[in-house]
């Protein structure tokens, strides 16, 4: 229940909320740069954090368009406290085990493949032409990851082990993808964002057929207490944001 | 200004622009790679609409300096404004005959013709990136090859080996 209506997103912040979420995971997967299992496998990491930098990128510029006064793609990166970032705690999580990373990025692509697939249709054109973009893109991370979890889940003991470990830990985050109580219902009826709960059956049920041709066994759901739409984090995120934002921090107006 | 002079003065503007070559991939240009969208004179400015290959490409920042650059040489008393769409969307389909040619003789295996069975379709469907079927090596010819890595040294690059000649190359990947 909401006690006044400013507590609901607007679109610039439902743009920013998404682009959180892209700029938090490609921050996330570039710190496995020059430390994953292949070489092959820094060159795809890298490749999809910069997609995701990039669509982050593209999100802020429109956001911060739509403030008065305007803001930068770099104001709302770098000069933001973790209370106002919007994305979902899953992206923020630690790295551990790479096949947490591929649990992980799995969900992340599953869901923002259907988000974008939908928001290509949007009535707002920026937005509608961010997602035609992006949703190429997320679709060949999907993919990607894909491969991994059906690699690692039907592959050895100790690969199967580990992985089925990693979706334990990360299944509880996962419903925060589709709570749609962020967001004002008027942006998704007039047709300007996706409602997150719309997207709880396709994701789902993508994820679903991977982790049964992989041999994982679904969690039992009990998701997490978990607010980072509405700004509350977890205790990874400000750490991660204090390495994201030290160089911008300690040289204001500097370009590079 | 007479109209034929404008006519020209467009003509030449589009002429230097469509020089420009891709800072990643500079054996082809901007108009061969299909990103290059407009080329209009206004008011004594040249206006060039580009658009990306993927969200993330590093490489448009460079190509706007290299845009801005070749009309301050061709067209000295013009003032240039390069313009980013998003739409519509990049994909290889957009990549010109002439720019297949060139990437191939580059060593780089061209992309076929995109068949994304991504969006708009079945949402649970597996085929969700384009298939790439018997990609030819660019070094020997052969189609017996196979994808090492469907990443590869930019984002519009996947890495493959030939089994017939043993020679990794870089091949466009469809989007």
């Amino acid at each position: 229940m909401r006690s006044t209506c400013e507590a609901v997103a607007t679109e610039a912040e439902y743009a920013v909320a998404l682009a959180d979420d892209a700029l938090v995971a490609s921050q996330r997967l570039v710190e496995w740069v020059a430390r994953a299992p292949q070489i092959e496998e820094d060159v795809a990491i890298g490749n999809i954090a910069l997609d995701l930098l990039g669509q982050a990128r593209l999100l802020y510029q429109y956001a911060g368009s739509l403030t008065d006064p305007p803001r930068t793609e770099d104001d709302l990166a770098y000069f933001r406290d973790e209370r106002a970032f919007r994305n979902v705690c899953l992206v923020e999580r630690e790295n551990g085990d790479f096949a947490v990373t591929m649990v992980r990025l799995l969900v992340l692509a599953a869901y923002q493949r259907e988000l974008y697939d939908r928001l290509a249709r949007s009535v707002d054109p920026t937005l509608a032409a961010i997602a035609a973009k992006a949703v190429k893109e997320v679709a060949y991370h999907r993919d990607h990851a894909r491969q991994w979890v059906l690699r690692l889940g039907d592959g050895t003991p100790e690969s199967h082990r580990r992985t089925q470990t990693a979706l334990e830990a990360e299944w509880p985050w996962v419903s925060e993808l589709f709570d749609g109580g962020w967001l004002a219902p008027a942006l998704v009826e007039r047709g300007v964002a996706v409602a997150p709960a719309s997207l709880e059956e396709p994701v789902l049920a993508f994820l679903r057929e991977v982790l049964d041709e992989a041999t994982l066994a679904e969690p039992d759901p009990r998701p997490a207490v978990t607010a980072g739409r509405e700004g509350r984090h977890t205790e990874a995120l400000g750490h991660l944001l204090t390495e994201l934002q030290h160089l911008a921090r300690s040289h204001p107006g500097a370009s590079w | 200004m007479t109209a034929a002079t404008a006519d020209r003065v467009v003509a030449e503007a589009r002429v230097c622009v469509a020089a420009v070559l891709d800072p990643e991939l500079p054996m082809i240009t901007i108009e061969d790679l299909g990103i290059l969208r407009d080329v209009q004179v206004h008011d004594g400015r040249v206006q060039v609409t580009i658009t990306p290959t993927y969200a993330g490409c590093p490489a448009m920042d460079a190509i706007r300096a290299d845009i801005e650059e070749a009309v301050h040489r061709a067209l000295p008393d013009h003032g240039v404004d390069v313009l980013t769409v998003l739409a519509p969307a990049w994909s290889t389909d957009d990549l010109t005959d002439a720019g297949r040619t060139k990437l191939a003789e580059a060593g780089i295996a061209p992309p076929g013709v995109s068949r994304l069975a991504g969006a708009g379709t079945s949402t649970t469907s597996r085929a969700a990136v384009a298939l790439e079927l018997s990609i030819r090596c660019p070094q020997c010819g052969s189609p017996d090859t196979r994808e090492l890595s469907r990443f590869g040294s930019t984002a519009c690059k996947a890495l493959w080996v030939c089994r017939a000649c043993s020679e990794p190359f870089d091949s466009f990947k469809n989007h």
